[in-house]
């Protein structure tokens, strides 16, 4: 039996207002409220409050027969949130009916994957906890940026524990193969690989509308029609489409919805399923190993990683940003990290493409310079911002063991406060009791020894630097132990 | 085909834009084959590139019989043209213009620059342009800038053929608004008199349609070019420069908007210490500017050069960072495609009809300070966007070469021709 399986993908990246350089250092919020508000609210009208609607029904009135799967970003869910947060209770009645999988994906729909590994695990570790707070189940199928991926991603994505990642059925990577099949990653081959068919897909995103397709017009039969047909071991068919598409370039004057409405209909009568991601794993064996040496995404005709790192620019942009992630990490500023996500995401860099890639009518930018300019501005006061948490000249290793130092002086000083504490109402028993007084005199011995240590407790908290003198000859012998604790 | 044209300047002796893109468009069409181009200036020097036109100079023009031989001739104009062309015009004479002032040789004294009688000049232009378009055999006529339309009205009125004019610039452009009432005649005179009317941007265009009342379908774009630079001046050095220089060039007039330069380098340099600004050039408000950069307290950082000749221009390039050109009204601008051509990054106005093919500079509003200065400091502190616009923008501007702009011109030439000989 042919299974189909949906991926609507959802995401919108905050959008960055005109930044000049003189607000560098006096104006630290970037974004385009405005825009951002306008754009979501509009995408959520036209296309994900009718389109959400839309699978709602045909789950109801297939009776849970139609399976599809989300792929939703965390910068377009805090947007939500803050514009339209009647759509999250729609998700969530999606998520209830069981029906529909949520993906696995990067928070901020980042290049996190190319650029800096640890990075990239955490991002998509702060995506899935927030998918798990809202719908209430751990995501279990990958889908990165764009699907983006290649051998050495296969390794990170395996290492989180994924048993399965979805990536595009690029005509390059595959030749004579067909995308309708379950493969696995060349490089860590207990992850299967899901491939988006492309051709099925384009079809509906892109031809649905278009009189001058000599298939035109496309009917639900006609659609099922052809996934029956295809040759007896194709078992999954794999379409990745963007939520906003329908709705928006595909306007509900198309009959789109109805189209989709239909499908569930239409399927059943020709044998064809609907899965999720995981259930198709689960039920299927891969045929064969996929290497993937350089990175794939779903983008443009050469479904390459050029539509973001194809100039000078946004490799420079690019190079810029991660170079401040480790810094990042080790501050604790809400502010500052909400921020530090917010700028990853890719659009910014997609709207720096030039050439054949240009990002044209999707651009709030003028031009692909005006998008670097205004972005490496409010990159650079972001810098600012990072270099001021901490003195410059402490390289990041040195800090970063100097601030686990004196997290764990923290909890040093409070335990030993303890023993002080018991200690005293020991004296104090002793004292009230007189039973043995020839004990009293060594235990204020060990009194006073304890609370040498604890006396620098203020300065310690307040600044690194003051800290060392300290603790300097601490730090060595502690590091074992302190780094287990980090880690939890 | 033959084409007659009638100019104004013509290179090495330019005072503007025109001459070069009279000269550039001249040769890019000869390149296309198959051309045979007259030209007439109102002075050549005699240095001049032949070769690719034959250049008739209108004060080398007898517009009044004198009794002279060849050898006389030859010894007076021999280095300007041919005696033989002499003799040619001098048997087309049609009417007596003793009463005016008239040298040894029965030619009128022509300047070949904009003086004070300008009028009176444009008007001589158009009497000799009698002689030659009597003697000149052509299949169309083409006018560069209000200065010859009247000389292409009279030489079409003479041999029937139709005329092409080529607006450069209008008077809308130069004066922001305040357009001379006799120079707007002359204009309109001209559009309406031209079988088809060239502009060099789709904002002229514009202007022409708009202001003009000209039919649009009368109107045509083509875009200028430019030409390839010498490679010694490719091959200028770069001076070691510890700051950064960034670079106004241009006449320092109202239509340039050299004030709108000078405010968003104030704005930079309260930001950025190793930037130094250039206004080069000269022009009526360059003492108002001084003021202005006194004003704004940053003269320790703005510099003027007065104003640069022949290579000095390119030279001044070289030193440059980036380029500017905030032009409040610009047909065309050439000078920016000059800058990315010896890879200086270019900011321009929105309001230049440049901005129309070019896509690897930046381009603001020229009254938006806030940008441009924003695209000043990306520039010198952004070394990949530097890169970019520098490798970029060469590339781009070889691909702009005047035989596509020819090919264009001599396409409008067989249309006109053929809308003609169906009327008849």
């Amino acid at each position: 039996m042919k299974s189909v399986c949906f991926y609507f993908k959802i995401h919108q990246p905050f959008r960055l207002k005109r930044y000049r350089f003189f607000d560098i250092g006096n104006d630290h919020y970037y974004y385009d409220d405005f825009i951002n508000d306008e754009i979501i609210n509009r995408m959520a009208e036209q296309s994900y409050i009718p389109m959400a609607n839309t699978l709602l029904e045909m789950i109801n009135s297939s009776n849970g027969d139609f399976k599809c799967a989300i792929s939703i970003s965390g910068t377009a869910i805090e947007q939500l949130q803050l514009y339209v947060p009647e759509f999250i209770d729609t998700l969530k009645k999606l998520a209830d009916t069981k029906c529909v999988e949520f993906l696995s994906g990067t928070y901020s729909h980042s290049l996190a994957s190319l650029e800096d590994p640890e990075e990239f695990l955490r991002e998509v570790k702060m995506h899935d906890n927030m998918i798990h707070r809202l719908f209430g189940v751990k995501p279990k199928v990958f889908a990165n940026t764009e699907l983006i991926y290649d051998d050495d991603t296969a390794l990170l994505i395996n290492s989180m524990g994924f048993k399965t990642c979805l990536t595009d059925g690029a005509k390059h990577i595959l030749g004579w193969k067909s995308p309708n099949y379950v493969y696995n990653s060349a490089s860590a081959p207990k992850l299967k690989l899901l491939l988006t068919n492309d051709k099925l897909a384009y079809d509906i995103s892109n031809n649905f509308n278009n009189p001058e397709w000599d298939e035109y017009p496309l009917t639900a039969d006609k659609y099922i029609d052809w996934i029956a047909a295809l040759p007896e071991q194709e078992q999954i068919v794999n379409l990745y489409l963007s939520m906003d598409t329908f709705g928006t370039f595909l306007p509900a004057s198309t009959g789109i919805f109805d189209f989709l409405k239909a499908l569930p209909y239409f399927a059943k009568q020709k044998g064809v399923q609907f899965t999720t991601p995981s259930l198709a794993s689960d039920k299927l064996k891969p045929v064969g190993e996929l290497s993937i040496p350089f990175p794939i995404s779903d983008m443009d005709e050469a479904r390459d990683v050029s539509a973001w790192k194809g100039n000078d620019l946004q490799r420079e942009a690019l190079s810029k940003l991660y170079a401040t992630g480790e810094r990042v990490n080790l501050c604790s500023d809400r502010r500052l990290k909400l921020d530090w996500e917010y700028l990853q995401s890719s659009d910014h860099f997609y709207y720096m493409s030039t050439g054949k890639n240009a990002a044209g009518a999707f651009s709030p930018y003028d031009s692909p310079f005006a998008a670097f300019t205004n972005y490496m501005n409010v990159l650079a006061d972001f810098i600012v911002r990072v270099e001021e948490q901490y003195p410059e000249e402490i390289g990041n290793e040195e800090l970063n063991s100097l601030l686990l130092t004196i997290r764990n002086q923290a909890g040093e000083i409070e335990s030993l406060n303890k023993e002080v504490k018991q200690l005293k109402q020991n004296i104090l028993n002793a004292d009230d009791s007189n039973n043995s007084p020839v004990l009293t005199p060594v235990e204020v011995l060990e009194k006073s020894d304890v609370e040498a240590p604890a006396k620098p407790d203020t300065p310690a908290k307040s600044k690194a630097k003051r800290a060392a003198k300290a603790t300097d000859k601490k730090v060595a012998a502690k590091k074992s132990t302190t780094k287990k604790k980090s880690t939890k | 085909m033959k084409a007659l044209m009638f100019g104004w300047e013509f290179p090495p002796h330019i005072l503007g834009g025109l001459g070069t893109a009279s000269y550039g468009l001249t040769k890019g069409m000869h390149n296309n084959g198959d051309m045979d181009i007259t030209f007439v200036i109102p002075k050549p020097w005699g240095d001049e590139e032949q070769g690719f036109a034959h250049i008739i100079g209108a004060c080398n023009t007898p517009v009044a019989w004198r009794d002279v031989n060849w050898d006389y001739v030859e010894s007076r104009i021999g280095k300007y043209m041919s005696p033989q062309i002499y003799f040619d015009l001098r048997d087309h004479i049609y009417s007596d213009f003793n009463y005016l002032n008239l040298n040894d040789l029965g030619c009128i004294e022509f300047s070949g620059r904009y003086p004070d009688n300008l009028l009176e000049e444009i008007n001589n232009y158009s009497i000799v342009a009698g002689v030659i378009a009597r003697t000149v055999d052509c299949d169309i006529i083409h006018s560069h800038d209000w200065l010859t339309y009247p000389a292409g009205i009279h030489a079409k009125n003479i041999t029937g053929k139709p005329l092409v004019i080529h607006v450069h610039a209008t008077d809308f452009d130069r004066s922001r608004g305040n357009v001379n009432p006799t120079v707007f005649a002359i204009e309109k005179d001209g559009m309406e008199n031209a079988d088809h009317i060239i502009t060099v941007s789709e904002l002229t265009r514009r202007t022409v349609i708009d202001k003009y009342g000209i039919s649009p379908d009368k109107v045509t774009t083509v875009h200028n070019a430019v030409i390839p630079l010498s490679q010694h001046l490719l091959d200028l050095p770069k001076p070691e420069n510890k700051d950064k220089v960034i670079t106004f060039l241009g006449r320092i007039t109202m239509q340039k908007g050299p004030e709108y330069f000078v405010e968003a380098a104030a704005k930079v340099l309260k930001k950025a210490k190793n930037v130094r600004f250039v206004m080069a050039g000269s022009g009526d408000m360059m003492d108002a500017m001084i003021k202005l950069v006194a004003k704004r307290g940053i003269a320790d950082k703005f510099h003027f050069t007065g104003f640069l000749k022949g290579d000095q221009v390119y030279e001044m390039l070289r030193a440059s960072d980036v380029y500017v050109m905030p032009s409040v009204s610009e047909p065309f601008g050439i000078s920016p495609l000059e800058a990315m051509e010896m890879g200086v990054p270019s900011i321009i106005s929105k309001q230049s009809g440049c901005a129309e093919i070019l896509d690897n500079v930046i381009k603001t509003d020229y009254w938006d300070i806030d940008a441009m200065a924003d695209a000043m400091h990306s520039i010198v502190t952004n070394h990949a966007l530097y890169k970019t616009l520098h490798d970029e923008g060469i590339k781009e501007i070889h691909e702009i070469t005047w035989e596509k702009a020819g090919k264009k011109v001599i396409d409008i030439y067989k249309k006109v021709i053929a809308d003609r000989s169906q009327k008849q």
